[in-house]
C-alpha cells in the first residue's frame, strides 16, 4: 500500500511565527494550467496591521546590528536557498530547467544583496568638505518600517524586492504574488531557519487590492514599495494614501528580474543623516 | 564697575535698493503682466506696501512652463562646462549686488540685516558657486551617465526667500534642467531681482521663469503635465497635498518640510556655549527656521542652571528695526503667521506650561512677536508637538541619554536635532539613535552648501545640498 503523502499548510508569517489568518478565510490557489495546489491564507487587515507591529518591534534590533551581521544573514538566507532548490523549483513549476535556473538566480541575488550591507554607506555617504571647523558625514540610514507589494513573478521577484529593503536595515511587511503565493511561504519557512530575527521580514498572502490600501495608508510604515501592482488605479490610491505620512514611495515600473539591479532599490528606501561633528581642542 | 555704553540706532540704508511700484512675471527672459488679480508685498516691520506684484494664473504658469521647455532643449545640450560659467557668473553678480539683495531681504521678510547680510546672502552666492563646479563633473558624481530631468516646477516658502530659491535653481540649473519658480507671495521681491540677476548674466531665456501668486499658483506649478520634477520647501501639511497631487504621475518629488527639532543639553556642557545654541537655535530668523531648535531638552541636574543663564542672555537681545545693525530678533513675517504663534502660545498657556518672556518693548507698527520660553512642558502639551515657526522655545528635561533620545525622537518630523556635551563619544552615540536628517553638534543651525539638507518621516524627502542634492535633479 503507497503511503498517503502529508500536506503542508500555507499560512502567514508574521513576527517569526506562522499564523492562520485571524480571520481564518483562505483561497485556492491553482497552477498555470489551472490544477489545484493549495490553499493559501487569505489576510485581513488585522493581520496586516499585527504585521505592522511585528516589523515596528524589529526595526530597533535589526537596524541596530552591524552591517556585516546582517550581511551574514542574507548570505545565510541563500545558503539555506541553495539547500532547497529541488523544492523550490518544483513548488515553481513549468519546465524544469526554466525554474531551475529561477531559483539559482535567485540565490545569486540573494548573495549579491548580501554584500551590499557593509558597503552601500561607502557608494552612498560622503565626507563633506564644508567651510568651517567641522568633521561633516553624510550617512545612509534605514527608512523605518517598509511596505513591499511584491511582484507576480513568484521568487526572483520576491526575493528582488526584499532583499534591498532588508539589507540595509528596513524590516517590511510584504503582500505576496495573489496568484502565486506559495513560493513566498516556502521562502519564509527559508527566513525563519537563517538566523533572520522575527519580525524583520513578514508576509501576508490573499487579496492585493484588500490589503495594498490598508497598509499604504498605515501611520506606522515609512515606505512602500508598489513594484508588484499592475492596477494603475490601485497604484495611484495607494500612492495617494501614502501621502499622509509623506511614507517614501517606490511607483509600479515593468522590470527584468534578471537585469543588473543597481542600488536604486536600496537607496529609495533609505534616509541621509548629516552629522556636524564639532573640531577643537 | 564695568562701564555700560549706551545703546545707538545703527541703520543700514535703504538707498541701495531701487524697489519699482509694480513687477511682472519673469518669463522667457522678459518680465511680462500677470493675469490674475495683482497682489502686494509689505514690510512686516512697518506695514507699509513695498510693491505691487502680479499674479500667475494657470494660462500664465503653462507659458512659462512651455518657455523652461524650449529652453531645456538648449541649456541640457550646452556642454557642462558652459552651464558652470553661466553659474559662476550668476554666482559673482549676487556677490557684487550683496548689499542691495540683503536689504532688500530685510525689508520684504522683516530679518535682522545681520542675518541677512552675514548669513543668507553668503550662502546664497556660495551654493551657487558650489554647484556651478558640478556641473561639468556630473559624470563622477557616481551615477553613471546621468541625464537632467526636463523642467523642474519649484515651489518655495517665505523664511529664507533667496536661499531657498539658490538650493533650488543652482542644483537644478547645474544638473542640465529648467526651472519655473513661484517664490512665496509675501516675499517675492529677491526672486525678482534675481531674474533681473539672470538677465545680466546673459542667460538664455526660458532657464529660469518665476511666477509670483499664491497657493493656486503654485498648485498650477506643481499640477502642471509637464512638468517633470516637483520640488517644495514650506508646510508638512501642503506638502502631503503636493505628494497626492503627483501621485500617479512619473514626475520625480522631493519635499523639505516642517520640523520639532529637539536641542538637547547634558550636565557636561559647556553652558555658556551651550546658551548661545539655544538662542540661536530658536530665536535665529525669529524662530521662522523649519530646523529651529524649538524643543530644549535639558538634563535635569542642570536645568536651572542653564535656564538662569538663558533669561539673562535673552534680556540682552534687541528687538526692532530690521535694517538696525544692532537688532538681533527683527519683524513676524505676516500677519497671519503672527496670529498663528500668538493662538500657540496661548494654547501653551492654556495648557499649563510656564510663559517667560523678556521684558521687550515692541514697536507700535508692524508685526511683532517677543521672545518666549515655557517651561514645565509635557511631551503632549501642543507646544510640544506642533511646529510654531516663531521664536517661542518648549523646555523639557531628561535625566539618562536614553530618555533623551526617546524624547527628541517623540514626534512625526525628523529634521534636525542639536547635541551639547563635552563628552565625543557620546556624540557619536546620541547621533547614531536620533532620528532626524540634520544632526548638529556643538553647534546649531549652520548651513553649508556642501552639507546635505532634509528630514526623515514627516519631515520630507529629498537632500538639497552636496553630492546628494544632485540626485533630486538627474534621472537616477
Amino acid at each position: 500500500m503507497s503511503r498517503l503523502s502529508v500536506r503542508k499548510t500555507y499560512k502567514l508569517y508574521i513576527g517569526g511565527a506562522f499564523p492562520r489568518s485571524e480571520s481564518g478565510r483562505s483561497y485556492p490557489v491553482t497552477s498555470a494550467k489551472g490544477d489545484f495546489l493549495a490553499n493559501a491564507s487569505r489576510a485581513s487587515r488585522k493581520d496586516a496591521r499585527d504585521a505592522v507591529v511585528a516589523a515596528r518591534k524589529a526595526f530597533p534590533g535589526w537596524s541596530g546590528a552591524t552591517p556585516y551581521n546582517r550581511g551574514q544573514i542574507l548570505y545565510r538566507v541563500a545558503e539555506m536557498l541553495e539547500g532547497r532548490r529541488g523544492q523550490f523549483a518544483e513548488e515553481l513549476g513549468g519546465g524544469k530547467r526554466a525554474a531551475a535556473e529561477r531559483v539559482d538566480a535567485t540565490v545569486d541575488r540573494l548573495v549579491w544583496y548580501a554584500g551590499w550591507s557593509d558597503k552601500i554607506a561607502a557608494v552612498h555617504g560622503a565626507a563633506n568638505p564644508v567651510a568651517g571647523p567641522y568633521f561633516n558625514l553624510s550617512s545612509p540610514e534605514p527608512t523605518g518600517v517598509v511596505a513591499v507589494v511584491a511582484p507576480a513573478d513568484p521568487l526572483l521577484g520576491l526575493v528582488s524586492v526584499v532583499a534591498p529593503v532588508i539589507v540595509t536595515g528596513n524590516t517590511c511587511v510584504v503582500v505576496a504574488s495573489e496568484p502565486s503565493p506559495l513560493a513566498a511561504i516556502t521562502l519564509a519557512e527559508v527566513l525563519a531557519t537563517s538566523d533572520l530575527p522575527g519580525g524583520v521580514v513578514n508576509i501576508l498572502t490573499g487579496s492585493q487590492a484588500e490589503l495594498a490600501p490598508w497598509l499604504a495608508g498605515h501611520m506606522d510604515v515609512n515606505g512602500l514599495d508598489l513594484t508588484g501592482v499592475d492596477d494603475a488605479d490601485l497604484a495611484l490610491r495607494c500612492e495617494q494614501a501614502a501621502a499622509e505620512n509623506l511614507k517614501r514611495v517606490l511607483r509600479p515600473a515593468p522590470q527584468d528580474w534578471t537585469a543588473d539591479p543597481g542600488t536604486g532599490r536600496m537607496t529609495r528606501f533609505l534616509e541621509t543623516k548629516t552629522v556636524w561633528h564639532p573640531i577643537g581642542i | 564697575m564695568m562701564a555700560i555704553f549706551e545703546y545707538a540706532p545703527a541703520p543700514e540704508s535703504r538707498d541701495v535698493v531701487d524697489i519699482r511700484p509694480s513687477y511682472g512675471l519673469f518669463v522667457n527672459g522678459e518680465f511680462v503682466d500677470g493675469s490674475g488679480t495683482p497682489f502686494k508685498t509689505v514690510n512686516p516691520a512697518t506695514e507699509e506696501t513695498l510693491a505691487e506684484v502680479a499674479t500667475a494664473s494657470s494660462d500664465d504658469v503653462d507659458r512659462a512652463v512651455q518657455a523652461a521647455r524650449k529652453a531645456f532643449g538648449v541649456w541640457s545640450a550646452l556642454p557642462g562646462a558652459e552651464r558652470a560659467k553661466y553659474l559662476f557668473r550668476i554666482a559673482r553678480i549676487i556677490q557684487e549686488r550683496a548689499r542691495e539683495l540683503a536689504v532688500l531681504e530685510s525689508l520684504d521678510n522683516g530679518k535682522p540685516i545681520r542675518e541677512s547680510r552675514d548669513v543668507d546672502v553668503p550662502l546664497v552666492a556660495a551654493h551657487f558657486f558650489y554647484y556651478a563646479g558640478w556641473a561639468d563633473k556630473l559624470a563622477y558624481a557616481g551615477f553613471g551617465e546621468p541625464r537632467p530631468l526636463g523642467v523642474a516646477g519649484q515651489v518655495i516658502p517665505w523664511n529664507f526667500p533667496l536661499l531657498m530659491l539658490a538650493w533650488k535653481i543652482a542644483p537644478a540649473l547645474a544638473c542640465g534642467n529648467t526651472v519655473v519658480l513661484k517664490p512665496a507671495e509675501t516675499t517675492p521681491l529677491t526672486a525678482l531681482v534675481f531674474a533681473d540677476i539672470c538677465r545680466q548674466a546673459e542667460l538664455p531665456p526660458g532657464v529660469v521663469n518665476i511666477v509670483t501668486g499664491a497657493g493656486e499658483t503654485g498648485a498650477a506649478v506643481v499640477g502642471h503635465p509637464d512638468v517633470d520634477k516637483v520640488a517644495f520647501t514650506g508646510s508638512t501639511e501642503v506638502g502631503r497635498i503636493i505628494a497626492r497631487a503627483v501621485a500617479g504621475t512619473d514626475k520625480k518629488l522631493t519635499l523639505e518640510l516642517g520640523g520639532k527639532a529637539a536641542n538637547i543639553v547634558f550636565e557636561d556642557a559647556a553652558v555658556d556655549q551651550a546658551v548661545e545654541g539655544i538662542v540661536n537655535g530658536i530665536f535665529f530668523n525669529q524662530g521662522h527656521v523649519c530646523c529651529a531648535g524649538s524643543r530644549l531638552l535639558v538634563q535635569e541636574s542642570v536645568q536651572e542652571e542653564v535656564l538662569e543663564s538663558l533669561r539673562r542672555r535673552l534680556s540682552t537681545l534687541r528687538l526692532g528695526d530690521p535694517l538696525d545693525k544692532n537688532t538681533d530678533i527683527g519683524a513676524i513675517n505676516s500677519a497671519e503667521q503672527l496670529a498663528k504663534i500668538r493662538s500657540l502660545s496661548d494654547l501653551g498657556e492654556s495648557e499649563g506650561a510656564q510663559r517667560w518672556s523678556p521684558a521687550c518693548e515692541l514697536p507700535d507698527k508692524g508685526f511683532w512677536f517677543p521672545p518666549t520660553v515655557f517651561t514645565g512642558v509635557a511631551q503632549s502639551h501642543s507646544i510640544a508637538r506642533a511646529e510654531i515657526f516663531g521664536p517661542v522655545l518648549s523646555v523639557l528635561t531628561f535625566r539618562t541619554p536614553a530618555e533623551a533620545v526617546e524624547k527628541a525622537n517623540n514626534t512625526p518630523y525628523g529634521l534636525s536635532a542639536g547635541i551639547w556635551t563635552e563628552k565625543g563619544s557620546r556624540i557619536l552615540w546620541m547621533a547614531d539613535r536620533l532620528r532626524a536628517g540634520v544632526v548638529w553638534a556643538n553647534t546649531f543651525n549652520k548651513f553649508d552648501p556642501a552639507s546635505p539638507f532634509g528630514g526623515y518621516k514627516e519631515s520630507g524627502y529629498g537632500r538639497e545640498g552636496g553630492l546628494h542634492g544632485l540626485e533630486a535633479y538627474l534621472d537616477v
